[in-house]
């Protein structure tokens, strides 16, 4: 027997839909089979790793927190990715936007004013697309390829956050180690609900982010630009779309929700800047937009599923003792099926059992 | 599928019920948890711990049951740390620099829980710091570098500019200059703990330079091995990496965590755990070498002799008179450097051939 792929003639609306779900159906078969295999019961692991990050309130709060950055930064390298703008380079917009954030907690630690936090929150968003704009510039000036410089950038800007706090913006009082000051309590993002853990209204604000870029593209002339100039550029031309606005359009507005993101982490969750503020968030996005089929609103589910994952697999090492090694190939096996199955959006699987020679003599 | 769910929610429950007591049994158990910023077998930093607790659950069979969390980036721990505190660890190890200010937060929060941070400074009262004088381990090795190189240079593979690397290189140069005054040290910053690439460079640049013994303040055996390749002499660092050169290793220095965290979580058994500051050393056993191979007798005899003067506290490292790299005068004839400068220190001694990066 052999397995065909047909071409569709149009994409399956409904398998649009369900490919996620049968992506993760096959995940969570694989990743029970793995579970058993290593000794655990695999309901018990499934359940430690999808349901009981969730089973209490200050859990869910550190869900958010982690959901926050991935919303934001997929939700804005959607509108890259539909455009045809392949920034991957959102980590080092990330720190970027932190640092630029940074400045007022860092070097004015003294001035308290109820401007304080808001100026973080603009300088964060400037920052991070000034960043992104560089790659803009190279590839609308000099047709540089994106994918390279946006990447490269990443380390540049992981660089100088290295040398910030280890060097100018070193805390005086920290013994020379490698991290900046913590910022007064009124450079800090609100927590929501400080009663039940430690989520900030950097979540709301992914979320009202995330919807606003999703009115942008669906609801907005400028939305059918992004689509038109990314599935056909010639069409958009004739339509009088400038490619080269876009690319610089594409690349800002995710370079500013990145930026955003960076500082809801610092200002938020972790209250200063380290040598390291991101556990590789920028990157995790990428997956996120995909995941989220490159809808904004799809953006906050994927980035919502994809911060359990981390959950669970922290839960499943200290619950299961289930080395991380193996929560990390759980959880390439789940976005592996995932993005495999959309293959069954534009294929159709025929199971045959005509030997392939016949079909080529038929042909 | 529901009949799934419901097996699935029944287990579950289950297991809730079973974790739920244990902490409160007073002092006949205890649940002893680490957080590692590496992967539990990185066969260094990371693994050192790991072989610690390993030991642990070895000394008090079913008394302690001991739980890890590998990989835990240094970003945004805190979240790893709380969900630590709250499935019933008695005692939490948090094992590297970056953990601290997450450790203190989370230690607010949990006043019944310990906790013990590795190699920081802030403490609290249910969180204690503790660390390891691994220069007293430099210094031998300074010792050991001066009366082996011909050519009177080493050199030393750095990771980052904090003051327990400045001690470091520190010690190691004050002890080679006990041996020859005049021995000069070439030091190549890598800028990571772990990166066996940069680090097999950095050795080729020092070997070219013409230094013919090397040491690292890295974890991986990439400089070893590039020492065994050149025929030069190296130093293994956090484990035993005499594999790596079996003719180029001189000596090794060794984390031995075990003993302190045996000590810690019988505390915690007996109810006697108070938050302190520690910083042990060779004297303690946190702290060992590897045998002293591929030297003279003379000169390994000459090593022992000085570990064995750290140990009776016969000798400090850093005892005056030391001089400053700009040439100022650091410790007078006799004066000895407080813990306080120690744990801060952000200046290289004199005869250190490089620029401390500021």
């Amino acid at each position: 027997m052999r397995i065909e792929l047909i071409k569709r003639g149009t994409p399956s609306a409904t398998l649009r839909y369900l490919s996620p779900i049968i992506g993760l159906t096959l995940a969570v078969i694989t990743g029970a089979i793995m579970f058993a295999i290593m000794g655990k019961d695999p309901a018990v692991a499934l359940y430690v790793y999808f349901v009981e990050p969730l089973t209490e309130a200050w859990s869910v709060h550190e869900l958010l927190i982690k959901a926050a950055p991935l919303i934001l930064m997929g939700a804005g390298l959607s509108v890259c990715y539909l455009s045809n703008n392949w920034n991957i380079g959102a980590e080092g917009q990330f720190i970027v936007g932190a640092l630029a954030g940074s400045i007022f907690p860092v070097l004015f630690t003294g001035f308290d004013s109820f401007i304080v936090l808001p100026s973080m929150v603009i300088f964060a968003m400037v920052g991070g697309a000034l960043y992104a704009g560089i790659p803009a510039l190279l590839k609308a000036k000099f047709n540089t390829n994106e994918i390279l410089t946006s990447l490269m950038l990443v380390y540049v800007a992981e660089r100088l956050l290295d040398w910030l706090v280890r060097g100018p913006w070193r805390n005086p009082g920290g013994m020379n180690f490698p991290e900046s000051v913590r910022f007064p309590e009124f450079a800090r993002i609100p927590q929501l609900m400080p009663a039940d853990g430690r989520a900030n209204w950097g979540f709301i604000a992914s979320v009202i982010v995330a919807i606003a870029i999703w009115v942008m593209l669906s609801r907005t002339l400028k939305g059918f630009e992004v689509k038109v100039i990314g599935t056909s550029p010639r069409a958009g031309r004739f339509a009088g779309f400038s490619a080269t606005n876009m690319i610089f359009f594409s690349f800002m507005l995710a370079g500013a929700c990145a930026g955003l993101a960076g500082i809801i982490e610092v200002a938020g969750a972790s209250g200063q800047l380290r040598p390291i503020i991101s556990p590789g968030y920028g990157f995790t996005a990428i997956i996120v937009a995909f995941l989220g089929r490159l809808n904004p609103l799809g953006a906050i589910v994927a980035g919502l599923v994809l911060a359990l994952t981390y959950l669970g697999g922290e839960a499943a090492q200290i619950s299961l003792q289930i080395s991380d090694k193996a929560t990390r190939v759980f959880q390439g096996a789940l976005l592996l099926y995932v993005l495999a199955c959309d293959t069954l959006i534009l294929y159709r699987v025929r199971f045959t059992r005509t030997p392939r020679a016949t079909v080529e003599a038929a042909e | 599928m529901k009949t799934t769910l419901l097996t699935t929610l029944a287990t579950a429950t289950a297991l809730s019920l079973t974790m739920a007591p244990a902490a409160f049994a007073q002092q006949d158990t205890a649940e002893a948890c680490f957080v590692y910023v590496g992967s539990a077998t990185d066969g260094g930093w990371s693994q050192a711990h790991d072989e610690a607790r390993q030991a642990v659950d070895e000394h008090f069979g079913d008394a302690v049951t001991t739980r890890y969390v590998e990989s835990v980036p240094e970003a945004n721990s805190e979240g790893t740390i709380e969900r630590l505190a709250r499935s019933g660890c008695d005692i939490i190890f948090t094992t590297s620099f970056g953990f601290m200010d997450p450790t203190i937060a989370v230690a607010e929060r949990f006043p019944d829980v310990k906790f013990e941070h590795a190699t920081g400074y802030k403490t609290a009262d249910n969180v204690t710091v503790y660390n390891s004088r691994f220069y007293q381990g430099r210094y031998i090795q300074g010792q050991i570098a001066a009366s082996v190189s011909e050519t009177g240079t080493a050199g030393y593979i750095a990771s980052f500019p904090i003051p327990e690397v400045v001690q470091g290189i520190n010690a190691f140069l004050l002890g080679a200059q006990s041996v020859n005054p005049d021995f000069s040290l070439k030091v190549v910053w890598v800028n990571s703990w772990y990166d066996p690439g940069a680090e097999a460079d950095a050795a080729k640049v020092l070997i070219d330079q013409g230094v013919d013994v090397i040491t690292q303040h890295t974890d991986s055996t990439a400089p070893v091995q590039e020492a065994e390749a050149r025929g030069i002499k190296a130093f293994g660092q956090a484990s035993d990496m005499i594999e790596a050169g079996p003719t180029a290793q001189l000596t090794a220095i060794l984390d031995t965590w075990a003993p302190y965290y045996i000590e810690r979580v019988q505390a915690v058994l007996d109810g006697t755990w108070e938050s302190e500051s520690n910083w042990d050393g060779l004297a303690d056993g946190i702290l060992t070498m590897a045998p002293y191979t591929n030297m003279p007798d003379e000169i390994a005899a000459m090593a022992e002799e000085t570990e064995e003067a750290i140990k009776s506290g016969e000798l400090v490292v850093f005892t005056g008179p030391i001089t400053k790299q700009d040439g100022t005068v650091w410790l007078e004839e006799g004066e000895v450097a407080d813990d306080g400068t120690l744990l801060g220190l952000n200046f290289y001694v004199e005869g250190v051939d490089d620029q401390l990066p500021q």
